[in-house]
């Protein structure tokens, strides 16, 4: 009898998009949420060189980092695929999951972890980098084509919590006008069967990153 | 009707090495072009607008770029020699491996070449390389009994680069006594029949480091 286990948090977009595959392929799952403050023995077990969520523990064997374990859900459970049949197709998601992750993410997140000067200068970058995913939505629904894919689900957390980063450092990023593809594939996205019902509380998610925020600002004070 | 296959590199770049040692192993045939990081061409920009960088495959026109999104790519066009294993588990652990040779040992190594806290960050790389080894356990490759997706990812491990850039900036990160295995690993896979004629000019990349890594005058 197969068993699957997700290790998350409540919070954590990147066991997000584990939440979402297992359940786009109708794969039923355990969920162990995590203390990252008072991380598990079983967590350390299964993930000991990260130590970190989310971890996919199916039939006692583990998987870790989230981009390799959506790789191998898509593998082992292959209806409702995520990734399109033709390898170039493949590969075009797999880039734009690497760039949403090594790119958009980091350059957000720097913003987000900025004030004044230094923050106008972090959205620049920032800005620069959506464009590239305003121009790759150019006649597509999802990222996917019709359908929610790979890097959609990859780049997910930008249909939400980017709206919470805006929000808590005062900054706007994805702007209509700037950039209405971006801003209606995150509308049709965050309002997708299975996603829509998947968001944690934002009330509690702009309280988690207020703090967070702070603790940046005042390191970077104290340096 | 043919293939056509080009690739976008540079001779010393373990990046574009890897997608070389890929092509080689399936015995795809390709036009290797090489390109002037200084001077960009036009046709790397169009190829590679979002990055600018090498490597880049194209293949009948069509490019990618990531050096390992290309690998999984060569991997699901030619399937001779397979690079990733065939069980959905092995390969997630072979992902795993690349992953953290990118994401951790290979930004690891290269502080270890700048001049900023030396010390501290030979410890960290010489830790990250230590997991690395406890993965290999008793395999003559990471990929088994013959080369295989992890090992190719490893070419700045494996191949010349990490053992010459050590030796010109005077570090010890990858000796017979802190990584035996590894070595061991390292020695296999410089002798291996595709991959010794593979590696940049090892005189060439010498220089090269020296300039670039070497104690200035």
């Amino acid at each position: 009898m197969a068993e699957v286990k997700l290790f998350r948090t409540w919070s954590s977009p990147f066991a997000l998009r584990i939440v979402w595959a297992l359940k786009l392929k109708d794969v039923p799952y355990d969920t162990i949420f995590e203390d990252l403050a008072n991380k598990s023995s079983l967590l350390l077990q299964f993930n000991p060189v990260h130590k970190k969520v989310p971890v996919l523990v199916h039939n006692g064997k583990s998987v870790a980092e989230s981009f390799v374990i959506l790789e191998y859900i898509e593998e082992t459970w292959k209806h409702n695929p995520l990734l399109p049949e033709d390898p170039y197709d493949r590969a075009t998601a797999r880039f734009w999951a690497k760039f949403g992750e090594e790119k958009v993410l980091l350059s957000i997140w720097e913003a987000f972890n900025s004030e004044g000067k230094e923050q106008e200068e972090c959205i620049v970058k920032a800005k620069e980098n959506l464009k590239y995913l305003e121009e790759e939505l150019k006649g597509k629904k999802f990222f996917g084509g019709e359908r929610i894919g790979f890097a959609d689900i990859a780049l997910g957390w930008l249909a939400d919590y980017e709206g919470v980063f805006e929000e808590v450092a005062s900054m706007k990023l994805i702007a209509e006008d700037e950039f209405p593809l971006l801003s209606e594939w995150k509308r049709t996205f965050a309002d997708a069967p299975i996603i829509k019902e998947n968001w944690p509380p934002r009330d509690k998610l702009v309280i988690k990153f207020q703090a967070i925020r702070e603790a940046s600002l005042l390191k970077k004070l104290g340096n | 009707m043919g293939e056509e296959v080009k690739l976008f590199a540079v001779w010393g770049s373990p990046f574009s090495r890897r997608v070389e040692m890929a092509l080689k192993l399936k015995g795809v045939e390709y036009e290797y072009i090489e390109v002037d990081l200084q001077n960009k061409s036009d046709l790397l920009l169009k190829y590679n607008p979002v990055h600018k960088k090498i490597p880049v495959l194209v293949h009948n026109g069509k490019p990618i770029a990531e050096s390992v999104v290309i690998l999984e790519y060569i991997d699901e066009t030619w399937k001779g020699f397979p690079l990733l294993p065939k069980d959905p588990y092995q390969r997630a652990m072979a992902r795993f491996w690349a992953k953290f040779i990118e994401e951790k040992c290979m930004p690891a190594l290269f502080k270890c070449a700048g001049t900023e806290d030396r010390e501290k960050a030979v410890e960290e790389a010489c830790e990250l390389l230590k997991l690395l080894e406890n993965e290999l356990e008793d395999k003559k490759f990471f990929g088994g009994e013959n080369i295989g997706f992890v090992d190719i990812v490893a070419d700045f491990i494996g191949g010349y680069w990490l053992r010459d850039i050590q030796e010109i900036v005077g570090v010890k990160i990858l000796t017979r006594e802190n990584l035996p295995k590894l070595c061991e690993w390292s020695d296999e896979f410089v002798n291996h029949v595709v991959i010794k004629e593979n590696l940049p000019p090892r005189d060439k990349l010498i220089a090269y480091f020296r300039t670039r890594f070497g104690p200035k005058p």
